[in-house]
Parts: structure tokens; C-alpha cells; sequence
């Protein structure tokens, strides 16, 4: 059974968008790092793709998604502890606590 | 290619400056480690001596021609050697202003301030040098994570974690979007090397949109409008060593790298990615100054103002010739002068007095005339008056642009310039010539920070003037 490769590539725009759609919607810091979370796998899933279906001679794009994934694990790392900070300082992880610096 | 591995260990050579960096963050690290509760005074000056030597070491690097290693994933040249110079300078003011913040507020924590400067700092390197996309998103993270860390730094203060969640949020969503781009560049071109995607680039819909998608993504990280919102947020929240670092050095690296992939990777359709960055160049210089009018607070103020600067650094960038990259680069290295003289006298009085207001400036001239002095001094080169470095820069920069037959685009800059001339002008007059009821204090300034006020004050006084360090950036530069 062949999946053609139009059907991964709706795929991830379908889970691009709804990352970008949940970084602006949601109200909740963690909700936004998972929104994040959607878009760097929506490139996994393109970075894979690209290489299976039309490279498969080479292996960048499996290398490149091997390091998207690395990079995000610090990153959620660093901002978890971010968010662990705002709660401290604010007692709450809301994105209307953080608009207090303003002019 | 590489055939042995001798061949591959001797990419390294080439990487002079990236080791030499390593060495001194492996240095810094151990010496936080064992120093202990009563060398933390000396671990400062380990810390700022060992990074002032390899500043000193890197300007012994040459190369003559460009060089790569790894197969073309690593590339150099004189100028990109220039370009970590100019950062490695930079990085060094900001240790001399941040001295006096880590003697007194953060006295366990100034090694790590030191480390993770000096670890966005090998960031920024990697992400100049890269020759693919794969190193320079290394790098490019490499850069903005610790910088999260650092900006989230005052662990008490809730503007501080404030700030920070907006920087990681925004920007690990600006990276996604640009990894997007990215990911099609891929399945388009084929490559990731710049100059094999610069070969399958045929101008078709996918690649635009990739090519969007990725300009977005630089966008965010040197603040361009519409890309700008975080920076305000951060800036003001951020302690102000970090503002600092974060306006000139993260900013500076960003608009070189922006640059080298442009002319790299996209340069057989200069006329798709001119037009975009022409609205783009409008609207942050612009909106920049409309925004930076109405600010009270100093920091916020200067980071609408770095806003509008990052449009003018975008000028040279759009033309896309040799001229434009020295132009870039010079304007970049005035800019790191100025804009630092202007973050030490503010983080100067804030460590003393917790004062960053505009208002607060009143009447500064009597009590603590040299910090006013100096402050003139950074708003007149900003601001780009005659005969202050600022001017030169100012003035390359639309030559630059105006020679490729920009000519509306840098008329529309030069209206500008008279916009961000008035703001700049409400500084000094606060300071000169508003009455107030209670000035800031006379302060003392520690002695890092006068050395660091006073390479500032020198650099804006006499760079303008000397024209071997433009004749040399000319001579090392490269267009499309």
C-alpha cells in the first residue's frame, strides 16, 4: 500500500496551521509551547517526507529533523522553566498575568 | 570532499575563533566551579580578562581568500572574521557595564551570566559562518535559547519573567515558521547548502513561499516590523546588560546572517526578495519612530529605536552589491558604539538609583554632567548629525541603496531621519534643559564602566574619521 506524497504534505500544512491557529488562540503559556510543539512536527513530517519520497539518495533531511527534534527538547526545556518562573512570580500561567509592561 | 579523516580534522584549523571561544567557556566554567564563595570577586576578572585576550587573539586571524570546511558547511572569509570581531568587541562593553551589575545584585550567579553570554556569543559564530541550513539553525538557536535564559536572569522580578516567556514563546514560534520555510527550500531545491539551492532556485510559487516563510522568520529575530511586538516587552523587562547585549550583538549577527543567505542562496531573483524588504524597510523605520515618540520609559524607548535602526541596517541589504555589505557592516559597527554608550549611562544610573524614566532624566546635566555628556553624544550619532560617526554610517548606507536606484526608498528614510531626530533631541533636552524638583544624584561610576563609556565615547568621537577601517571593509566585502 503506497501513501502518495500529496497526503503527507496536507498533512503537516493541516498541522502547521493549527499550530499557528493555537499560538494565537490559546490562553494558556503551556497550550502555546504544545501549538509550538505542532508546527516543529508538522516540519518533521515535510523534512522526512522530502527526503523518503524525492532524495532518498541523501540523508539530510532525515539528519535535519534529527536536530529540529534535539533543538526542541532544549528549548521546551529553557521555556518549561520560564513558565515555572512566571508561575513563582505571579502565581498563575495565564496569558492575560503576563501584560503588565506597558509604557 | 572528505577523503581521510586528517582532511576532516583539518576543517578545524580554519576555526580559529570558534576554539579559541570554547577555551575561554570551558575556562569559565571550571574557574566558577572551583573558585568558590570567596574568589566570586575574581572570577569576574578571570572571566573578562580571558574573553578580552581572545578578542585581542582574533584579530591576528586572516584568510586572505574564502575558506570552507566540512564540505562546504563551514564557510569563512575576512569578512566574516571582521564580523566576530565586531561582536567579540561588543560582547566586551557589555561586560564592563555589566560588572558593576554582577558585583553587587548577582554575586553567585555572574559566572553563569558569563557563560551563557559567551555560549550565544559561539551561537552567533556558527550561525555567520554557516554555509547551510542545517548549521545555521544550529547556530541560530545556539543564540536565541541561553538568551532566554539570560533575559529571564533577575529570577525575583516579575518584568524580568515576564519579558522572557514573550522571548522563548516568540521565539521558538519565528523559528518554527522559518523551519517551515525551510523544509520546503528542501523539498524544492534539493540541497541545503546555500549555493545549491542558490543553482535550484527557478523563482517557482513553493520556493517564494518558502522564501516568505524564512524571511519571516529572520524578521523576528532582528525585529522588523510586522514582526516587531516582542521587542518592546523584552527590552523593558530584560536586565539592562541584556538589553544591551540583546539590541546591538543579537540584532548585528542576525542582519549579517540575513545578508550572506540572501545574496548566498537567493541572489538569482534579487527582484522577488527586493520587494518584499522594501515594504518591509518602510514600515519598520516608520512605524519605529511613530511607536518611540510616545515612550516614557528609556529602555522601551531605545528599543523602538533599535527598531527603526534595524531598517536602516536593512538598506544595505537591499541592494544587494559589495557596497551594501560593507555599508551594512560598517553601519553595524558605529551602531555598537552608540547604542552601547547610550545602554551604559542608563544601566549605570538604573544600578545606582532604579531610575530608567524619561522624566527622571530632568535636569541630569547638573548633577552628573559627563553621563549627560555622553548621552549627547550616542542621540546626536543615533539621530546621525554631523560630525558623530552615526552620520558616516547613515551616509554609506544610503549610498549604498541609492546606487542600485532606490532612490524613493531612501528618500523615505531620509523623512525619517528628521522623525527620529526629534525623539532623539527629547533626550538631550530632558537632560539639558528641563527644570526638575529632584534630580538624579550625583553617581560614581565603578571603573569597568568608565573604560567601557570611554572606548564608546572615543569610537563615536573619531571612528567617522578614519578611513582605513571603511577602505578595509570595502576590500574584503563580496555582492551577489
Amino acid at each position: 500500500m503506497n501513501v502518495p506524497v500529496e497526503f503527507y504534505l496536507v498533512l503537516s500544512t493541516l498541522l502547521f496551521f493549527i499550530g499557528v491557529y493555537g499560538f494565537i488562540v490559546r490562553k494558556n503559556l503551556i497550550g502555546i509551547l504544545m501549538s509550538i510543539e505542532l508546527i516543529l512536527n508538522a516540519v518533521n513530517i515535510n523534512f522526512v517526507v522530502f527526503n523518503r519520497f524525492l532524495f532518498p539518495e541523501k540523508l539530510e533531511g532525515y539528519m535535519y529533523g534529527l536536530f529540529v527534534i534535539i533543538v526542541a527538547a532544549a528549548e521546551t526545556a529553557v521555556a518549561i522553566a520560564i513558565i515555572i518562573n512566571v508561575y513563582r512570580n505571579m502565581k498563575n500561567i495565564d496569558v492575560d498575568s503576563i501584560k503588565e509592561l506597558k509604557n | 570532499m572528505i577523503e581521510t579523516l586528517k582532511d576532516y580534522y583539518s576543517g578545524f584549523a580554519i576555526m580559529n575563533q570558534e576554539l579559541t571561544l570554547v577555551l575561554v567557556l570551558i575556562f569559565v566554567l571550571l574557574a566558577d566551579l572551583f573558585l568558590g564563595e570567596k574568589g566570586k570577586k575574581n572570577l569576574q576578572f578571570a572571566a573578562i580578562g580571558s574573553f578580552a585576550l581572545a578578542t585581542i587573539s582574533g584579530f591576528t586571524v586572516s584568510f586572505g581568500g574564502s575558506q570552507e570546511a566540512f564540505a562546504g558547511m563551514y564557510v569563512t572569509s575576512d569578512m566574516h572574521v571582521l564580523v566576530k570581531n565586531i561582536l567579540n568587541i561588543g560582547t566586551l562593553l557589555v561586560f564592563f557595564f555589566a560588572h558593576y551589575w554582577n558585583k553587587n545584585e548577582n554575586r553567585n550567579q555572574s559566572g553563569e551570566f558569563y557563560f551563557l553570554t559567551l555560549s550565544t556569543l559561539l551561537g552567533m559564530y556558527l550561525m555567520v559562518s554557516s554555509g547551510n541550513f542545517i548549521l545555521f539553525y544550529i547556530g541560530l538557536e545556539t543564540a536565541s535559547i541561553p538568551m532566554a535564559a539570560l533575559v529571564a536572569f533577575n529570577k525575583k522580578n516579575r518584568d524580568s519573567a515576564e519579558a522572557a516567556a514573550k522571548y522563548i514563546l516568540t521565539a521558538a514560534f519565528s523559528s518554527g515558521v522559518m523551519l517551515f520555510g525551510i523544509s520546503l527550500i528542501y523539498g524544492s531545491c534539493g540541497s541545503l547548502y546555500f549555493d545549491e539551492v542558490a543553482n535550484a532556485f527557478q523563482g517557482l510559487p513553493v520556493q517564494i513561499l518558502a522564501m516568505v516563510f524564512f524571511m519571516a522568520g529572520m524578521g523576528f529575530k532582528i525585529s522588523l516590523v510586522p514582526f516587531h511586538l516582542w521587542t518592546a516587552d523584552t527590552y523593558q523587562g530584560a536586565p539592562t546588560s541584556v538589553t544591551a547585549y540583546l539590541s546591538v550583538m543579537s540584532k548585528g549577527a542576525a542582519a549579517f546572517t540575513f545578508l550572506c543567505i540572501l545574496f548566498k542562496a537567493f541572489h538569482n531573483y534579487p527582484e522577488i526578495w527586493q520587494n518584499i524588504l522594501w515594504w518591509i524597510i518602510v514600515v519598520t523605520i516608520t512605524v519605529g519612530n511613530l511607536f518611540a515618540i510616545r515612550q516614557k520609559n528609556l529602555k522601551r524607548f531605545l528599543a523602538f529605536s533599535s527598531i527603526s535602526q534595524a531598517g536602516y541596517i536593512m538598506l544595505g541589504v537591499i541592494s544587494g552589491s559589495p557596497l551594501g555589505m560593507t555599508s551594512t557592516v560598517y553601519y553595524i559597527f558605529i551602531y555598537l558604539f552608540t547604542n552601547l554608550a547610550a545602554f551604559g549611562i542608563i544601566s549605570n544610573i538604573e544600578n545606582q538609583t532604579g531610575k530608567v524614566g524619561m522624566d527622571d532624566y530632568n535636569g541630569l546635566y547638573g548633577t552628573n554632567p559627563k553621563s549627560a555628556f555622553i548621552m549627547t553624544l550616542a542621540m546626536f550619532s543615533l539621530g546621525g548629525i554631523p560630525p558623530f560617526a552615526g552620520f558616516f554610517s547613515k551616509f554609506f548606507i544610503f549610498a549604498a541603496a541609492a546606487e542600485q536606484g532606490q532612490y524613493l526608498l531612501v528618500f523615505i528614510a531620509l523623512l525619517n531621519t528628521i522623525i527620529s531626530l526629534y525623539y532623539y533631541l527629547l533626550v538631550v533636552k530632558a537632560m539639558f534643559i528641563n527644570k526638575s524638583e529632584n534630580p538624579i544624584p550625583t553617581i560614581k561610576s565603578d571603573n569597568m564602566s568608565i573604560i567601557g563609556l570611554g572606548i564608546c565615547t572615543i569610537g563615536i568621537l573619531i571612528l567617522g574619521f578614519i578611513s582605513p577601517i571603511y577602505e578595509y571593509m570595502t576590500s574584503i566585502s563580496f555582492g551577489m
